[in-house]
């Protein structure tokens, strides 16, 4: 049962109070999309075993998305951040890389 | 045509006693407002209905029947008695018009619940994951979480004295809940009593 | 024979005696007694058969690893079988039965299995139930079923209640010894939030039955000391009888208090299950002892050594008048010491190891007890009872040097550390060759969020067998656990223990060295279970070679005791026959619980009324006073129809259709949802949210609207209404409601943050009342001055109106195809509201209606159902409501996923009524074939039945289904085949089958 820490209330806040959504920062592709890239918003996940960066919302609490970055080997998790950015921020980032150097995620640079 | 209709809460009267005390606490006028709450017209107004200062993140301030509660970065609710939602809300309208903000009655949206007694604490720790310990959940800090499978909101009004809320239609399963985890003989004994 | 000696014992009470019952005998125990230490002082040490030979077993240990004894406790509600009679505190009354045994314990039919054995090898079972494999119904099965089990499964329902408790700590520690006690000691003195439980219902665990000096005074005092200091921190928390039973992710930590086991007349919850967050947690859970693989070794009278002295020296009973000790390490002799000293016989003590052992073994020596080194046991004599043990040399095959009498053999095979709670959340482990242990590796702790180890072993659960190095183990453990979340560590030194000077243990994995198989054939590894050594190496043999194999092939490990015996000698034996070293095997998987914990505890609260949420309008007590049949809708409870005297469902269904549709009918509609929408951007949002268009709504008016998903498929519907410049009011579905709001904010807080627009859900602000009916107007015009009129308050508007001083607020909508009115007002005014719209309403024959009818009178409209008529992939497309899908917008939640392929193939199943030929009703989810087969040579399958009813309105059977190409069929007859092999036709037919110019509606 994990706990993470919501960046929006700073609330430590139990599994039961949170609703996992996913995998982070997926580009919307609307009607004008190409078949694959349609394809690739609603379908293709990334699956790590390893660091993954997933949405959640702290639903029984002050009810905002937020982002988190995760191991999901280890259940380490190296930050929780705003939902209203498209990538992890820096600081997410060093965090990430100061234990995985070579930590890459699907395009970012 | 008949007499006035009469309006009622969740659970009129509803009463508990064990190791606490648990009692529906009646209508209550409640005023949802989202807006900026870093804007000096929506703190203005709010701490006006409320009658008392601007709570911070996580943070209530209550003056006998009136509160301010910090719901979310953009949500407040707005506490006070039941018949002065509808002036409160005029209030609002007319201060904030022009500014991008939400503010509805939800006075009949949620039942409340007072919990009394010196182990009143740990009525609420058997049914939440939210850590209820005096350092973690002093006076002036409001919790939402969940009690027992459905969500719920608390504060100290004092020590010994908290106050529930949660949604109207569950209003029979949370008071059963706190009247069950309040049952003489249940006492835990964990947190320690203040003299 | 086994008795209570006169005096003695430190944990019962003299004073205090018990009566209880062991199979309807009555008993004598003693207040501090367990069950295991009260059956023993009655001599009873039989206690039950063994699971697949039926062997006569006896008392084993005195812990939570005792394999054997497991008793059904208590009767009928209070009935509880699988319990252990070593972690069973008596009390006065206490009713046990033993288990696994007919006729009776004493002649069990089920032990010629034993003389079977030779026929009922490891794996058994899969090679014999293969073949012939019509057997496997009729003869196998049943047989299986009828052997597996302990013991019974309780008929009653459960009497107790329980609950859970959250607590969040700073440091907890599990294990209440002496280990534990100084870590809680150490981290309490920095004032760090301090959480101590302990399973059993003593402090101090074996270290006041081992004795010793620390700091100058008597372990037993030294404990003492602790034990007060810590009671008088205030920022540690004390409690015995709660087991640490798990260890989860980030520091999530289960206890299994066992509140009134010992006390049933207490009062309040039987067990109490702590769900604790624990920055730290130190596992000072002690160790367990091995048994010693010898021939004979499950005969009852053989035990742990341990446990005698436990038995000696806590409870004051003798297991043996003469117990033969066998030991390969120095801690045997602490049991012969023990025996001796109260003056009992121990005719040898028999030490594996050619040097013999040290300190304790000269004390032993000196007085004058006869020790044999070198030597092992080479047979247990007995049958139900030890009669004597069989001596040989440990490095022979086992020719007998001499028979040696006796009544108890004490077995010490050397300690392992309990790792089990380390291990759950992914503890590592290393062997440690000298001590023949695996411990936990402080290099490879259990990680918490930050990436640190978040767990600690301390004491004899990390290694520390000597009392002197627990202590300073413990110590530094609970410093470095509070000085991890943030407190400062005193200075101080360590509490000293006088070490004695100990030899080395010799690890024995098979007694004799080279017994042969007839002496391994009768050599148990898990005594529950009943697996020897010659199963685990027939395994090996068979090609078994991983540890979770031979686990699950030999059922090694996988009683209820989980192996807490026999998983180490397990897993030596197969490292032996392997020819590998035993980290090369490894261990099996720790998972939790420790031991098993009640499914009460789990439930906690949550039973009888508690167990789920109800969610209940503001009618409902009327509802529920009214005749109500309930239907489940989410959790809410809605009236399914109102019963009056001796009417069918399907009657008060005819009844209340037949009502609406001729003068008037109330229904309570406050279950839907209602979101408010508001702020600059709010228009262009909802033409994102909706299929159609809602940003040209006008203010006043109110539209039906459908929400999809991004796949295209439609997940909800409902009519929305323009309040004002910049606010919507979005109705959605009863079960809706909660995740449509969470739709919105999702898509408003993680795509579109940039945009205006505040959501609020208020659906429990309202009480909604669907007015509807011929008289409907009528009906309000009594309460209202307002204008009610067509021209006033036409369909698809609404209006504030006000009744009776109540301000409403009206929805001129329609989900029946009548005049209808819906009637919103404040929660709290809901009740009064229904009570006098009800009695208004008597003038016109009105009547209450549930959602069955709602149902019919909706389907006698072709109106669809979110649910009924969609399962998560049907497009609006499919339900023919393109109407309701803008082709002007640009964009649209699930605008790109409508235009897949798929999605648009002409041959897509879609929406038409169906009407039977005969005028009946179609069973729910029928299928229509067709002659033609699919490439499985089935009938391929052309549409499915989605919404079906009797309609009172039309007097025959009404249906809406989705038919391949359905709208382009119209009259055509199509097959429905029936499961009991007859075939319906069905006449294809427009949906709408009431009403279809929308006359009734628009009055």
């Amino acid at each position: 049962m994990l706990m993470l820490k919501c960046p929006y209330c700073g609330v430590m806040a139990d599994e039961t109070e949170l609703s996992a959504g996913g995998e982070a920062h997926l580009k919307r592709f609307g009607p004008q999309s190409s078949a694959e890239d349609f394809e690739g918003y609603l379908f293709a996940r990334e699956n790590p075993k390893g660091v993954h960066v997933e949405r959640w919302r702290h639903v029984n609490g002050c009810g905002k998305w937020f982002h988190a970055a995760r191991c999901t080997l280890t259940l380490e998790v190296f930050g929780t951040y705003s939902a209203q950015v498209t990538a992890p921020p820096q600081d997410i980032r060093d965090a990430i890389r100061a234990k995985h150097p070579d930590w890459r995620w699907r395009d970012m640079a | 045509m008949s007499e006035v209709w009469q309006n009622q809460s969740a659970l009129p009267g509803a009463s508990a006693t064990g190791f606490a005390r648990v009692d529906e606490i009646g209508l209550r006028g409640a005023i949802v407002l989202r807006g900026d709450l870093s804007s000096s017209a929506v703190k203005n107004v709010a701490t006006g209905i409320g009658g008392v200062d601007m709570p911070g993140t996580l943070g209530i301030n209550l003056v006998e029947e009136r509160a301010v509660a910090w719901m979310s970065p953009d949500e407040l609710l707005l506490m006070m008695p039941y018949a002065e939602v509808d002036v409160a809300l005029g209030q609002i309208h007319k201060t904030l018009e022009g500014q991008h903000y939400l503010a509805q009655n939800v006075s009949d949206t949620r039942a409340g619940f007072l919990v009394s007694g010196a182990r009143a604490r740990e009525v609420l720790a058997k049914l939440t994951p939210a850590d209820v310990s005096p350092d973690a959940f002093p006076k002036g800090v409001v919790r939402r979480s969940k009690l027992g499978q459905v969500p719920a909101a608390f504060w100290l009004n004092d020590e010994g004295d908290i106050e529930v809320i949660c949604f109207r239609s569950v209003a029979q399963y949370v008071f059963d809940l706190l009247a069950n985890a309040a049952k003489a003989g249940s006492e835990v004994g964990y947190f320690s009593i203040p003299d | 024979m086994s008795t209570r000696l006169a005096t003695g014992g430190r944990l019962i009470d003299h004073a205090a005696p018990m009566t209880f019952t062991f199979n309807g005998k009555e008993m004598q125990g003693y207040a501090g007694d367990t069950l295991a230490s009260a059956l023993l002082a009655n001599d009873r040490m039989l206690v039950g058969r063994s699971f697949k030979y039926h062997r006569p077993r006896g008392i084993m240990a005195s812990g939570a690893e005792e394999p054997n004894a497991l008793v059904g406790l208590g009767r009928d509600g209070q009935f509880e079988p699988n319990q252990r009679a070593t972690t069973t505190e008596l009390f006065d009354g206490l009713e046990s039965t033993s288990q696994n045994h007919w006729p009776s314990l004493d002649h069990d039919i089920g032990a010629v299995n034993q003389y079977l054995g030779r026929v009922l090898p490891a794996g058994f079972y899969y090679k014999m139930f293969l073949y012939p494999r019509a057997f496997w119904k009729h003869v196998y099965e049943p047989f299986i079923r009828h052997s597996a089990g302990l013991g019974k499964a309780p008929q009653d329902r459960d009497a107790d209640s329980y609950e859970h408790f959250h607590v969040h700590v700073d440091v907890l520690v599990i294990g209440g010894g002496i280990a534990g006690l100084q870590a809680a000691c150490a981290a309490g003195r920095t004032g760090a939030k301090v959480l101590l439980i302990e399973q059993t219902a003593h402090w101090g665990g074996r270290a006041p039955v081992d004795g010793g000096v620390v700091d100058g005074i008597s372990v037993d005092a030294f404990t003492q000391n602790l034990i007060a200091e810590l009671d008088a921190m205030e920022n540690v928390t004390m409690r015995l009888r709660t087991m640490g039973a798990g260890v989860y992710d980030h520091g999530y930590v289960l206890g299994y208090e066992r509140r009134t086991d010992h006390a049933p007349d207490m009062g309040g919850p039987r067990h109490r299950l702590w769900r604790i967050r624990a920055a730290r947690t130190i596992t000072a859970t002690g160790a367990i002892e091995r048994p010693l693989s010898f021939s004979g070794n499950d005969i009852p009278g053989v035990m742990l050594a341990s446990a005698v002295r436990d038995y000696a020296v806590n409870f004051g009973v003798a297991v043996g008048d003469r117990t033969l000790v066998v030991t390969n390490n120095d801690d045997g002799y602490r049991t012969a010491i023990a025996l001796k000293n109260l003056g009992l016989d121990v005719p040898a003590v028999i030490d594996a190891r050619p040097a013999g052992g040290g300190a304790l073994a000269q004390e032993a020596a000196s007085l004058g007890i006869r020790i044999e080194t070198g030597k092992a046991v080479a047979k247990a004599l007995g049958g139900k009872r030890i009669t004597g043990a069989a001596v040989c040399a440990q490095a022979g095959t086992g020719s007998v040097d001499e028979e040696i009498e006796c009544d108890c053999i004490a077995m010490s095979g050397g300690w392992s550390p309990v790792v089990h709670l380390w291990s759950h959340c992914g503890g590592k482990l290393i062997w440690d060759a000298d001590h023949a242990f695996f411990r936990p590796d402080p290099a490879r702790p259990p990680l918490g969020a930050e990436g640190q180890g978040v767990v600690m072993a301390a004491g004899s659960a990390n290694g520390a067998l000597d009392l002197a190095i627990a202590l300073a183990d413990a110590d530094y453990a609970g410093r470095k656990a509070a000085e991890a979340t943030g407190y400062r560590p005193k200075r101080g030194r360590p509490p000293e223990a006088e070490q004695a000077g100990e030899a080395p243990i010799l690890p024995v994995w098979q007694m004799p060295e080279g017994a042969d198989q007839t002496l391994r054939a009768k050599t148990w590894l898990d005594f529950q279970n009943d697996v020897k050594v010659t199963d685990v190496q027939l395994a090996a043999r068979e090609g078994f070679e991983s540890v979770e194999h031979t686990k699950r092939y030999t059922t090694l490990g996988m009683a209820t005791d989980q192996g807490k015996l026999s998983n180490i000698n397990g897993l030596a034996v197969l490292s032996e026959a392997l020819g590998q070293a035993i980290p090369a095997t490894g261990t099996t998987t720790f998972r939790p619980p420790y031991t098993p914990i009640s499914m009460g505890a789990i439930a906690g609260e949550a039973r009888g009324d508690l167990f789920q949420p109800l969610r209940r309008t503001p009618m409902h007590e009327w509802h529920e006073a009214n005749g109500a049949e309930w239907e489940p809708v989410g959790q809410w409870r809605r009236p399914y129809c109102y019963i009056q005297g001796d009417e069918t469902p399907a009657d008060a269904v005819t009844r209340e259709v037949t009502a609406v549709r001729q003068s008037l009918g109330l229904l309570d509609a406050s279950t839907l949802g209602k979101i408010i929408v508001k702020g600059p951007d709010a228009g262009q949002f909802l033409d994102m949210m909706y299929t159609n268009m809602m940003s040209n709504l006008g203010i006043g008016k109110c539209r039906y609207g459908l929400m999809c998903n991004e796949n295209g498929f439609l997940i909800d519907d409902g009519v929305v209404a323009r309040i004002d410049a910049d606010t919507w009011l979005c109705h959605t579905t009863t079960g809706g409601a909660d995740h449509i709001h969470a739709h919105m904010e999702e898509w408003l807080q993680t795509e579109w943050w940039d945009w205006q627009v505040y959501t609020a859900n208020v659906t429990e602000q309202w009480a909604q009342i669907a007015v509807v009916g011929p008289n409907a107007r009528n009906l309000l015009e009594k309460f209202t001055d307002d204008d009610l009129s067509a021209e006033a308050f036409p369909f698809m508007t609404w209006k504030d109106v006000t009744l009776n001083s109540v301000r409403a607020r009206v929805f001129r909508i329609s989900f029946s195809g009548e005049l209808s009115y819906e009637v919103a007002t404040p929660a709290g005014m809901g009740r009064a509201v229904w009570n006098e719209l009800l009695a208004g309403a008597e003038e016109f024959g009105a009547t209450t209606y549930g959602t069955e009818a709602l149902h019919v009178l909706r389907a006698e409209k072709g109106f669809i159902m979110i649910g009924d008529e969609t399962d998560g992939t049907v497009t609006p497309q499919d339900l023919c409501l393109n109407w309701a899908v803008s082709k002007k917008k640009h964009d649209f939640i699930g605008k790109r996923g409508q235009q897949r392929s798929h999605l648009c193939d002409p041959k897509r199943w879609r929406l038409v009524g169906l009407q039977t030929l005969d005028g009946s009703v179609l069973p729910d989810g029928a299928y229509a074939a067709t002659q033609a087969r699919n490439a499985n040579g089935q009938r391929k399958t052309i549409g499915r039945v989605t919404s079906t009813y009797y309609s009172p309105t039309l007097k025959r059977g009404i249906a809406m289904g989705l038919v391949e190409n359905g709208p382009q069929r119209m009259g055509e007859v199509i097959d429905f085949p029936m499961l009991d092999g007859t075939v319906q036709q069905v006449r294809i037919v427009d949906p709408v089958q009431y009403d279809k110019a929308g006359e009734k509606q628009n009055v």
